[in-house]
């Protein structure tokens, strides 16, 4: 290839600075990119992706530092070029998207007036001539109002536009390379799909490189014409798209794939006049004054699993804490075993609390930091089931082994000492300590990477084989829904919009706004979005979907 | 806009009550007291009738709630009543002359304080405001570590620690400035600035310190903000990202810092001016509670509570105006 | 003056432009020297010139001539002060890396100078505190028959001392050193009762407010609110006039009113922080999951919350102390704190200050109330170098 390529870091190391020592967080890795091209960077939590992102613009937060290798960006070394030269360089010629826009945007300035400081301060253009560019690029980001959403203040505007703002922003001075760091992590899927359609255009559009950082496959497939992924701050592979996604050659590469394909067998429909486990029925439910769930009604029967799928504000965890009695619905009921449920916790006795259970979205938070495991798991058992001494001790530890711990490695350890993935799993144990017959899990897999997410994902199936336990299981994310759900709840603004079997809910004709949650995932194939644009219309995705229903 | 009035409305209001009810308790406070002021004031060896006659002057006589409302009526006219003490002095000596109701005894005091915390402020506060700027600037360097132990060490000391080496440095061992801070009505601005000056320098010391860990504090976690990060990766010049990006944000952290630290002022004035014998309305407030004064105690410390009251709720509404989510609603 | 004053700041700029630039010959153009901002240079400057006379001032007061020596002779004493105190911290610290368990290890191996000068100062002010009358040659009370007022430290005949007294006597002729040594045990113990029993009342009621919420919390926090809104010091004192006429009748002595006065006005602002800090960990999903299982309030407040509350628990009681230390100081220097003849390190000074003016004679005039108004600032300075050392450890844990 004779022709010089655009960004060309080699070796390069960083190191974080944490408990008074330098750790390395990348160790030594190549990355370049041509003109025009989009690499898409992924990885798990941790894996030093947004770090490395930076790094291509030569800059460090607080407490990083490069350590070692080279950053040249169009012949210029940028670990070597002066503030002055880096300061020419940002901005001008190197773009960033950050990932929560909300935050990166100054709160006490229009959005139009930071749009032309960049034009401006480079000299690139004047204000005048920055302005009329801003709204033509609002206008080609199909944001709606273009004329006048410049002169809003950053509050004023939603999350998903502030994104497209933002990528407006980057393309004020027509960068040669842009860098998105997981712009779209933040958002409802039917409001990233307009983002990444967005992005995706204008990038293309201006033939900008791009380096396109985010955790989710299917994203980055849409997005990238090459892929490199990342591991514990090493490079695993880096391949064309359409190759990686088709035959990749590394062990993690390939089970990062396989994730996506992990399904439950169906099972047979439920009998008719069989009584449900738990049953809500009619609930309306109000955040003081404010109602927050209307008329929802849905049965849990033993041994299965309802997901409740919906996007964030629809009134999924509002439900579950109808159920758990933490708020006493305005009106309906909660049903256990064909018997109503007292509206309050408080008002229940110790057997009803003991029957319905609870699992987190952050293990973080639920597992109190200054116990040990052994005391976290043991407290159900005493509290509910009486037992002491040397019973409740091997009660624990047949329970840390069907949460696939070794007993004798974990009871005297603490949560901080735990991963992510294992924090999950003692919040599962103290959920099955009471032996219950029914539990919530509410996001459970959301904070956590894909591989570990399959493995809580196949526990809590292998569970409910064993025990016969009934699941509600709460989450935005339709793949879960694919692998554990038995029956769908579809929720939106407080109200159940449609549910069903699983097999029924994934085949038309469905509710339109059904519909349109379930299009807006994004799938492993790389024509995904270009199809779906054919089908919706450009016009046609995203809040304007939304708000035309 | 209206949104934000309403907001500063109730704040003003809500600041109203709580001066009402600080009132309240200043009066109950002081009716807590055992037996007669007028005997206790007298002695035992005063005759009924001059107690009765005391009682009466005072309204002593009146039951508690007429009596409150009596004094509060008194303190929004500015009119405190009579001093306890002077009133003895005055029946004692047969004569009625002379500054005997507390308005007219607390009147020139209460100015001389008011110069001494504004020359406290001029020089604290715009020296805290650049040193702490700096030090969050250079976090962790040398400068910072350095500001660090002087400013936890002069917080930590007690007024009249500093006080004394002040006096001991710039009064005692080279006279640059006197130690006692006599001051009389007909001084020239420059002779009461140097009057003034040792005193002064103290509660500087003392509020500087405060002042400026509080303001590194709020640069430190501003410049950590997300829009910041930004501002630099947009290839601003450090001056612009300062003055554009980090100043209109600041406003409010630092507006707040500035009228917390006046009103720890109203606090070490007491001390600072018992040492230096300054002439201000700490130093009656103290030597009224030594001799229970009680109209004077109760007037310096409705003074004090008030000023208090206002510049929290100066910076509460600074802070309020300051933010633009409420300033543009949506 | 002025002109003095201009000239300098021109020759520092000069000064500072100079080390720029010889930096940037000197290193080959480093980024160090390189992308130095000139503010940055000035300042290193400035810091260079202040310690140069520092130097030179410590030289000073080791002139022969006293004139020249007495003018300096209080800087003299703090630099040594300071070199001394630096010194034993560092050698703590090297003691605390070698010896104790692994844990304690660990931690003198993270700690700053600072830090483990405040450990040192505060563990060798509760060893005077506890066992001051071990310590102190003569009891606190005790008036010396036939001794006049000597306040030049040392001990010295030749310069006016007296060998029997280390650091003289006062104007009724107690030992000064017993009684800052029991000083010690009065202030520093008076003070600490004082924070324990606002910890008491702020820590339940703040817990309290923040577990059941609801009207009790209301309540307390609106009470809280108005007793807040009153400047500490000022609140203290009205109440202190009120107690002062209410003890001889009652027969309570004085000193315990101050310790409840104060008591309840600080425990208002461990209120606060109990409550914020509780709050924080009540809307934690453990203590909701908690809730859900049924248990009581006993087993949420003490298994639940309080574990996790310890550690800005701790560091508040470090701060509060300091507070409560020095407002009771305040309080004996304005005469109506801790009653004589209890010794009390705030009553020294007001008794003592005066002295400060025969410093322009013989320095050593001025000892004795700077050494008690010294005593109280370094065990706060030192309480408030292991709380800011705290601080930043655990707010480092979290990012």
């Amino acid at each position: 290839m004779s022709e010089e390529p655009l960004l060309k870091m080699r070796g390069v190391k960083l190191e974080g600075r944490s408990d008074e020592t330098w750790n390395p967080i990348i160790n030594g890795i190549d990355l370049t990119l041509m003109r025009g091209e989009v690499l898409g960077l992924i990885g798990e939590s941790g894996a030093g992706k947004s770090t490395m992102g930076l790094a291509a613009m030569g800059y460090t937060r607080d407490g990083v530092r490069i350590s070692d290798g080279s950053v040249e960006f169009d012949g210029i070394d940028l670990l070597k070029a002066s503030a002055a030269v880096k300061r020419g360089l940002l901005g001008k010629r190197i773009a960033y998207v950050a990932q929560s826009a909300a935050a990166s945007f100054n709160p006490a300035h229009k959005l139009m007036d930071q749009h032309v400081e960049g034009p401006v301060q480079h000299g690139v253009n004047g204000r005048g001539a920055s302005e009329e560019d801003g709204i033509e690029l609002y206008r080609k980001l199909r944001l709606p109002n273009p004329d006048q959403i410049g002169f809003r203040y950053p509050h004023q505007v939603s999350g998903g536009q502030l994104q497209r703002c933002m990528t407006a922003m980057a393309m004020s001075c027509r960068p040669d390379l842009i860098i998105f760091d997981e712009p779209t992590t933040a958002l409802d899927v039917t409001t990233q799909i307009e983002v990444l359609a967005s992005i995706r255009d204008i990038v293309e559009q201006f033939n900008t490189a791009a380096i396109y950082i985010t955790h989710d496959l299917a994203v980055v497939a849409q997005m990238a014409d090459r892929i490199k992924v990342l591991l514990k701050g090493d490079e695993v592979e880096t391949a064309d798209t359409a190759t990686m996604l088709s035959a990749p050659t590394q062990e993690y590469t390939k089970s990062l794939w396989a994730v996506r394909s992990f399904e439950r067998p169906l099972k047979p429909a439920v009998q008719t006049g069989s009584v449900p486990v738990v049953s809500v029925q009619k609930v309306d439910a109000a955040y003081g004054k404010v109602p927050v769930l209307h008329d929802v009604s849905f049965d849990m029967h033993a041994g299965r699993t309802v997901a409740v799928v919906g996007e964030s504000g629809s009134g999924k965890s509002t439900t579950a804490r109808c159920i758990t009695g933490l708020l006493p619905p305005k009106a309906g009921q909660i049903m256990l075993d064909g018997e109503a449920l007292p509206a309050d916790y408080r008002k229940r006795s110790k057997d009803q609390l003991r029957q319905v259970q609870m699992i987190y979205q952050m293990a973080d938070t639920a597992l109190n930091p200054r116990m040990s495991i052994g005391q976290i798991i043991a407290r159900p058992v005493q509290f509910y089931l009486g037992l002491t001494g040397a019973e409740k001790r091997k009660k624990v530890d047949r329970l840390l082994e069907q949460i696939e711990l070794e007993p004798t490695e974990y009871y005297n350890r603490l949560p901080s000492e735990l991963s992510g993935g294992q924090k999950q799993r003692i919040g599962i144990a103290r959920a099955l300590a009471a032996e219950p017959k029914f539990i919530i899990c509410d996001e459970v897999t959301s904070a956590l990477d894909q591989l570990v997410a399959e493995g809580i994902l196949r526990l809590l199936a292998r569970l409910q084989d064993e025990l016969s336990l009934s699941y509600m299981f709460i989450t935005h994310d339709l793949a879960t829904v694919k692998a554990i759900a038995d029956e769908v709840v579809v929720m939106k603004d407080g109200r159940v919009v449609e549910q069903g079997p699983k097999a029924e809910m994934f085949t038309p004709p469905h509710h339109a706004y059904t519909d349109l949650l379930l299009s807006s995932v994004p799938e492993m194939d790389p024509d995904w979005l270009t199809n779906l644009l054919a089908e919706r219309g450009v016009d046609n995705i995203g809040d304007a979907a939304v708000d035309k229903m | 806009m209206g949104n934000v009035l309403t907001i500063i409305f109730q704040r003003l209001a809500l600041g109203l009550l709580t001066l009402l009810i600080v009132s309240v308790v200043i009066f109950v406070a002081v009716n807590l007291l055992p037996g007669d002021f007028a005997q206790s004031i007298l002695g035992q060896a005063a005759t009924p009738e001059a107690v009765a006659s005391i009682r009466r002057d005072l309204g002593l006589d009146q039951p508690m709630v007429t009596r409150y409302f009596d004094w509060l009526g008194g303190a929004l006219r500015g009119d405190f009543g009579s001093s306890f003490a002077r009133a003895n002095f005055a029946s004692f000596s047969g004569t009625n002359s002379g500054a005997t109701t507390v308005a007219e005894q607390i009147a020139p005091l209460f100015a001389n304080t008011m110069f001494l915390a504004m020359v406290t402020a001029a020089i604290a506060v715009p020296f805290a405001i650049i040193l702490g700027i700096l030090a969050a600037l250079y976090r962790n360097s040398v400068f910072d570590r350095a500001t660090n132990i002087f400013t936890l060490s002069s917080i930590s000391s007690p007024e009249f620690f500093l006080a004394y080496i002040l006096i001991l440095f710039f009064a005692v061992l080279n006279p640059i400035f006197p130690s006692l801070s006599t001051i009389f009505d007909d001084m020239s601005f420059s002779e009461r600035l140097e009057k003034s000056m040792l005193p002064a320098l103290t509660l500087t010391l003392v509020v500087t310190a405060h002042m400026m860990r509080m303001t590194r504090a709020a640069i430190i976690n501003l410049l950590a903000s997300s829009y910041i990060e930004m501002a630099r990766l947009k290839g601003l010049s450090p001056m612009r990202v300062i003055v554009i990006h980090a100043l209109p944000n600041a406003l409010a952290p630092i507006i707040n810092v500035i009228a917390l630290n006046l009103a720890y002022l109203i606090t070490g004035v007491v001390v600072v001016e018992v040492v230096f014998v300054y002439p201000g309305i700490g130093q009656l407030f103290v030597d009224s509670v030594k001799i229970r004064d009680i109209p004077v105690v109760q007037a310096c410390c409705l003074i004090f509570a008030t000023a208090f009251i206002l510049l929290n709720l100066t910076a509460d509404i600074m802070s309020i105006l300051s933010n633009p989510r409420l300033r543009h609603p949506k | 003056m002025i002109f003095g004053i201009v000239i300098a700041l021109v020759g520092m700029a000069a000064l500072a432009w100079g080390f720029r630039f010889a930096g940037q010959a000197i290193t080959g153009n480093t980024p160090r020297f390189r992308d130095m901002p000139f503010g940055v240079a000035y300042g290193y400057v400035l810091g260079v010139l202040l310690l140069a006379w520092l130097v030179w001032a410590y030289i000073q007061g080791r002139s022969a001539d006293p004139l020249i020596a007495n003018k300096f002779f209080f800087l003299r004493i703090a630099v040594e002060g300071f070199l001394i105190f630096a010194v034993a911290a560092w050698l703590f610290r090297l003691l605390g890396r070698s010896v104790g368990t692994a844990w304690s290890r660990k931690m003198f191996r993270s700690m700053p100078l600072t830090a483990s000068f405040g450990i040192l100062t505060i563990l060798i002010y509760a060893t005077f505190a506890i066992f001051a009358g071990l310590i102190a040659p003569y009891g606190q009370e005790q008036i010396l028959p036939g001794v006049a007022a000597n306040i030049v430290p040392g001990g010295d005949p030749a310069l006016g001392g007296d060998p029997a007294f280390l650091f003289g006597t006062d104007q009724i002729g107690r030992d000064i050193l017993s009684r800052l040594i029991y000083g010690a045990q009065n202030t520093v113990g008076i003070a600490f009762a004082t924070t324990v029993l606002a910890f008491l009342l702020g820590g339940t009621f703040g817990f309290l407010a923040a577990t059941l919420g609801g009207w009790l919390d209301q309540v307390l926090s609106r009470m809280v609110d108005v007793l807040m809104a009153i400047p500490s010091l000022i609140f203290a004192l009205l109440l202190m006039t009120i107690a002062s006429v209410w003890a001889p009748q009652l027969g309570i002595p004085l000193t315990v009113f101050m310790v409840v006065i104060i008591a309840v006005i600080d425990s208002t602002r461990v209120y606060r922080l109990a409550r914020a800090v509780g709050q924080n960990i009540v809307v934690m999903d453990y203590i909701e999951a908690a809730k859900l299982r049924g248990e009581g309030l006993g087993y949420l407040v003490f298994k639940e919350i309080l574990p996790n509350a310890t550690a800005p628990l701790l560091a508040e009681f470090g701060l509060r102390f300091c507070f409560v230390f020095l407002t009771i100081a305040a309080l004996s220097f304005l005469g109506v704190g801790i009653q004589p003849p209890l010794a009390d390190w705030g009553t020294m000074v007001r008794d003592l200050g005066g002295f400060v003016n025969y410093a322009q004679f013989a320095p050593l005039a001025a000892t004795a109330p700077l050494l008690a108004a010294g005593a109280i600032a370094l065990l706060t300075v030192a309480v408030n170098f292991v709380v800011d050392w705290m601080l930043h450890r655990s707010s480092g844990l979290k990012e």
